[in-house]
């Protein structure tokens, strides 16, 4: 192998990729943040008495479970459009695929968890007096995000990786610069291989910090 | 005497699915009175007393406390606002046979937990409150331990304790002892015998009948979803008048009174 690799290039652009960072990030921590909100309340409705409830948050998360997150991200761009007769931007359909996406997934961890707390938690704090809001804040949510705190870990780790999918539809996120870039200046290895290391370098510590995270939270055990 | 009793159940009927478990029962508790319910297994002793702080909803039947009907009735169907159960049970107190302690929580804000997020008191008066029960269960030395780490016993203490810090007008135990160690028994119910001698109005299912005799103003044998037999303790214990009373003693066998 006669190439020589030369990172002047990474560092010559260094701020179309910052740039890229930055939009990533914008598509990220919303999604997470709104998707597991959502995923809450699908979770609620999942294990609500009403089986009308119960019907609509099944078929919900099914559906985006079951289909490729590549195709409701364009079909999100190029189809809902047709539909509402509104043409969203790429951003704004990146994130409105990935909010839904994350809701779904979201939305059966949580159910998992709380289904798995024993029902003497709920009646332990309904006997003293808790409305069942109450209980759910105050005894049943911090048990359940512990014991799903690796599947949320999980879960936010995949979409800061899903949020590279939105280049597709020419989203100017870090995986659209870097693509731009490489084709630009036809340095496919110097660019590619930056733009991997800084999604490592901005997925890692989250996971690191979970991880802190649930030993600090395992003390209880 | 007072006008009414502090408890008044009326024709309380509960079914499971097509499972009839307690078929029409009537029941008055008076303030000061310590009733002990006795039972085979799925007599449905559980489940009456869990109906009485609706953690079970009545198919049928009225309840009272202290005179007012809980529950709205509206063209024949009754709805319990959940506002109105959260009040009732507060004045309830409920012991578990599992405890339901919350394990994410010390021993201290377990006790805590209610009079600060139910009764909204201020913490340091919460805890104040919180460390008076816990001294009175013999946990004082407990306070910043996590409920995992305690031996049964210790652990039905804390939960005798964060339903006294409620102050609750009558308390209700649920199987208290019966998923301890027979050597930890004996500090749970030191504790509820002295809770008896503060005169406060109890009811207790328990398989312990020698403690249901010492401890009990009034005793009740449930069987096939009703009151079978009714009555002091002598009567109900020792010299009790129907058959069925009697061969489910006999199954007992000898428990020193």
């Amino acid at each position: 192998m006669n190439y020589v690799p030369d990172f002047s290039i990474v560092t010559d652009n260094w701020i179309v990729l910052l740039r890229g960072l930055l939009v990533t990030i914008e598509i990220w921590i919303p999604s997470i943040l709104i998707g597991l909100a959502g995923g809450f309340l699908l979770a609620q409705a999942r294990l609500a008495r009403s089986g009308w409830l119960r019907g609509v948050s099944l078929v919900y998360v099914e559906l985006f479970r079951d289909t490729p997150v590549l195709i409701q991200l364009i079909w999100f761009f190029y189809a809902f459009p047709i539909l509402v007769g509104l043409q969203l931007s790429p951003y704004a359909a990146a994130l409105l695929a990935l909010v839904l996406n994350t809701s779904a997934y979201a939305s059966e961890i949580f159910r998992g968890g709380i289904r798995s707390i024993h029902r003497g938690q709920m009646e332990g704090a309904l006997a003293i007096g808790m409305s069942r809001a109450q209980a759910m804040r105050r005894v049943i949510l911090p048990q359940v995000v512990k014991r799903m705190l690796p599947a949320f870990t999980n879960r936010t780790i995949e979409v800061a990786k899903m949020s590279s999918l939105a280049s597709v539809i020419s989203v100017h996120e870090l995986m659209y610069q870097g693509r731009l870039l490489s084709s630009t200046y036809y340095r496919p290895f110097e660019i590619l291989t930056a733009v991997a290391f800084i999604y490592f370098v901005l997925i890692y510590p989250g996971t690191f910090l979970a991880g802190r995270l649930e030993k600090h939270l395992a003390r209880s055990n | 005497m007072t006008a009414h009793p502090i408890l008044d159940v009326r024709g309380l009927h509960k079914r499971f699915g097509d499972h009839h478990v307690l078929k029409g029962i009537d029941f008055t508790v008076e303030p000061g009175e310590r009733v002990a319910i006795i039972g085979g297994s799925g007599s449905g002793k559980s489940t009456f007393l869990r109906c009485l702080n609706f953690m079970e909803v009545l198919s049928e039947g009225e309840i009272r406390l202290d005179g007012t009907r809980i529950g709205l009735e509206r063209k024949g169907t009754v709805t319990y606002p959940e506002k109105q159960l959260c009040q009732v049970r507060e004045r309830l107190g409920m012991v578990f046979q599992q405890f339901n302690l919350f394990p994410h929580m010390s021993v201290l804000d377990n006790v805590m937990e209610g009079l600060v997020t139910v009764k909204g008191l201020p913490k340091p008066e919460a805890r104040r409150i919180a460390e008076a029960e816990l001294a009175k269960v013999g946990l004082t030395d407990k306070h910043s331990a996590w409920p995992g780490r305690l031996s049964g016993g210790q652990q039905q203490r804390v939960a005798i304790a964060r339903a006294l810090s409620m102050q609750p007008e009558i308390l209700l135990f649920d199987e208290p002892t019966s998923s301890l160690d027979p050597e930890l028994v004996g500090e749970v119910l030191r504790v509820i015998k002295q809770l008896a001698e503060e005169k406060r109005t109890m009811l207790l299912v328990t398989h312990e009948l020698g403690f249901a005799y010492h401890f009990a103003t009034k005793v009740i044998f449930l069987a096939d979803g009703v009151f079978h037999e009714v009555g002091t303790p002598d009567e109900v214990l020792k010299t009790p008048s129907k058959p069925r009373t009697q061969d489910f003693l006999r199954r007992f066998g000898e428990f020193a009174f």
